[in-house]
């Protein structure tokens, strides 16, 4: 008998395009969480072949913190055109402005946690009951534990201990008024299967990913770019290098790793080299040993 | 890019893992990845500085595996850890799952979808209740490939004679159950015998290492490939114009391999066309098997919807309202017999009423127990359902994804129940 095998690729691209496809299905106003880095590029790419020859049948939303790479930004409008996709940008601007947040001071001041209350914000605003996001469980340890269809209370909260089993593929997205879900379709895929699959999939990426020369300095052994949003300290010298990020978030929060993969098979065996976890680059990841558990019971992504 | 090209064409494994803390199933994990170059520096260094900070003498690897912060203070696992690696060969999927009998939960909700199930065995204490409830669990969930592997044989001076009884105990009671594909490996997961380099204290075991069975078992069959199913999960119609009579069944095959041509016949409707054609965005193919995402257009123009299900005429799945199902309960309230229940099954939705409770297993002797018929958390037993709507099913034996079935508490919407179909 013929050997009727996929490939490994073609396993998790098929189980996220089924993810893709019962959220469509099992919600009324989903949304996909678009920041311009790759994770959520593959998933916008993913949903399109979900639902080809139509539409993507839901909008993408950017949380904006204001304090993007100017690169991320010119990606993202470019990519929207090109995909022909709606995009809603929920801005962290608007909610420092209307008094919802407060801006963090001090040198390590960063608008990432700042995000989480502009997130829910919109998702009531628009009442959308499912956000899916580009989230992996390799990342971080409190993901390693993150269903496919993740429950929220009607406050955006994560309840670890509480999680609803998820057997097979049968995804149970039953909801109360007011509650949503955030759900993860490339859970199962690891840095180097997404970076595989960009490249076997031919997908456009920010130049920021590649390695080009940067205006840098070092703030506790981490690569920063200079830039408006971040207030040097007197002993961190600017120097120009070459770099490439291995994460995009904020400018404030992500760091560069001195490189020179400057194309998509240098990055690959880049990262089949690395000997370091890709969040070892994020500064928000390293505010305690908890700190990812404890931003994602509050609401974060 | 030669390595890349092999990247390219590798399978995926997903297997799981039972044990309790003493067993070293976190150690096993922990070894895996640590000698198959699957930690990261920064990683390794949090545990080295977390096992100083307990005053550990050796990097415990068994940290690795610690995932939530009341887990790492109570040194257990609560939940299912999802847990990742791979080799030149082959990618791997490990659920990490609590052995302990509280969480038979997650043990089944991690055997759910894996290929391979590892079973830890202490070499000192040898078959324990836990293992037949692991091997109970792995056989009920249809899972193809069993390793027990007998672990700490460091502590019983790599003795040859100790592995070869525990592993005629163990053959003798799996006999009894339905597992396929088993296979007996003598380990130290703390010193690294046999884990991913072969052992040079055990020269008597000529058998491959744990990580060369994970690399090269087959597990090409392990989906069904005969009978043909197809859940319709979602109808593409795009509103376009180059599109403008297109109407696409997309879902994710079940079973069987489906081709252009194929005559095929549209439950619960019953209304015959043949396949036109299988889309993808990358153009369409000439043949889809399981478990390919695509979409289905037909030749004639018959009314589908989410939750029908697409099949060969002359290969039907069975159709009734009346189910015998092993039932995994899940939740603290305990099953209501005559109690209504939400079901899912495949792409369709469906309520249920529990007709009647058979009887209870007992997991760890395998006893059937037509006493106590109470099904609470953690109880595995034997029920019939009615379902409101007929349900297109096949045995959870002959088709693990047809076969399967989830209840949900309506007043919660909490996923109460984990269902495999006798009949």
């Amino acid at each position: 008998m013929k050997a009727y095998n996929l490939t490994h690729l073609k396993e998790l691209e098929s189980e996220a395009i089924y993810v893709m496809r019962e959220v469509a299905s099992q919600f009324e106003n989903p949304v996909l969480l678009f920041s311009g880095g790759k994770d959520s590029i593959v998933c916008a790419h993913i949903a399109r072949k979900a639902f080809y020859p139509a539409s993507i049948p839901f909008p993408l939303m950017h949380v904006d913190t204001g304090h993007n790479f100017p690169e991320t930004i010119e990606f993202r409008d470019k990519f929207i055109e090109k995909i022909g996709a709606n995009l809603i940008v929920a801005s962290v601007q608007d909610s420092i402005d209307q008094g919802r947040v407060t801006e963090e001071k001090g040198y390590n001041a960063s608008r990432n946690g700042l995000q989480t209350v502009t997130l829910l914000d919109a998702i009531e605003e628009h009442k959308f009951d499912a956000a899916i996001g580009g989230a992996r469980r390799d990342e971080e340890k409190a993901r390693a534990k993150e269903r496919f269809f993740s429950h929220r209370d009607e406050f955006g909260q994560w309840d670890p201990k509480n999680q609803r089993p998820e057997l097979w593929n049968i995804f149970n997205g039953l909801k109360n008024f007011g509650e949503n879900f955030r759900v993860f379709p490339i859970s199962n895929w690891t840095e180097m299967d997404v970076w595989q699959y960009i490249l076997a999939e031919g997908i456009e990426l920010p130049p920021l990913y590649f390695a080009h020369k940067r205006d840098i300095f070092v703030r506790d052994g981490v690569i920063m770019s200079e830039s408006e949003f971040i207030e040097q300290k007197e002993e961190e010298k600017t120097i120009t290098k070459v770099v490439r990020f291995r994460t995009i978030g904020d400018m404030t929060c992500t760091g560069a790793v001195e490189s020179d993969a400057d194309t998509l098979e240098k990055i690959i065996e880049e990262v089949a080299a690395t000997r370091t976890t890709e969040r070892g680059t994020r500064s928000d990841d390293k505010r305690s040993e908890a700190a990812m558990e404890d931003r994602k019971k509050q609401g974060y992504f | 890019m030669s390595e890349t090209n092999s990247y390219l064409d590798m399978e995926l494994l997903r297997f799981s893992t039972a044990g309790s803390v003493d067993d070293g199933k976190s150690t096993l994990i922990g070894r895996l990845l640590y000698d198959s170059k699957s930690i990261f520096e920064d990683q390794y260094e949090a545990i080295e500085q977390s096992s100083k900070k307990k005053g550990e003498e050796h990097v415990n690897l068994a940290l690795l595996t610690d995932g939530l912060r009341s887990e790492r203070e109570q040194g257990i696992t609560i939940d299912v850890a999802y847990r990742y690696f791979a080799t030149p060969k082959r990618k791997f999927i490990i659920a990490d799952t609590p052995g302990h009998i509280q969480y038979t939960r997650n043990m089944v909700t991690g055997a759910s979808t894996s290929n391979l199930s590892i079973i830890l065995i202490d070499a000192r204490k040898g078959i324990s209740e836990q293992t037949y409830r692991h091997t109970f669990i792995a056989s009920l969930l249809g899972i193809p490939h069993v390793v027990f592997c007998i672990n700490k044989m460091d502590l019983v001076d790599y003795d040859e004679a100790v592995f070869e009884r525990i592993k005629k105990e163990t053959e003798a009671f799996a006999s009894k159950l339905d597992v396929k594909d088993v296979h007996f490996i003598p380990i130290s997961a703390l010193k690294g015998d046999n884990v991913v380099n072969r052992s040079e204290n055990m020269s008597w075991y000529k058998g491959s290492t744990l990580l060369y069975l994970l690399e090269t078992i087959h597990i090409g069959s392990d989906h069904n490939h005969i009978d043909c199913r197809f859940p319709v999960q979602y109808v593409v119609r795009p509103q376009k114009k180059e599109f403008h009579d297109y109407r696409g069944y997309a879902g994710r095959i079940a079973g069987g391999v489906f081709k252009p041509g194929d005559k095929v016949i549209a439950l619960p409707s019953g209304f015959t066309s043949s396949v036109k054609s299988i889309d993808t965005f990358d153009g369409p193919v000439d043949e889809a098997f399981a478990p390919m995402s695509v979409t289905l257009t037909l030749e004639d123009e018959i009314d589908i919807s989410r939750g029908d299900m697409i099949v060969r005429e002359n290969n039907q799945p069975i159709n009734s309202q009346d189910l015998d199902v092993m039932i995994c309960w899940l939740n603290a309230k305990p099953l209501q017999v005559r109690g209504k229940y939400a079901l899912k099954h495949t792409s369709s939705d469906a309520r249920c009423v529990i007709k009647d409770v058979q009887y209870k297993m007992d997991i760890n002797t395998l006893h059937r127990n037509e006493e106590d018929r109470e099904i609470k958390m953690n109880d595995i037993g034997r029920i019939s359902i009615r379902t409101t709507k007929p349900i297109f099913f096949d045995s959870y034996k002959k088709n693990r994804v047809t076969g399967s079935l989830i209840l949900i508490d309506e007043s919660t919407n909490e996923t109460v129940g984990a269902g495999m179909i006798i009949g």
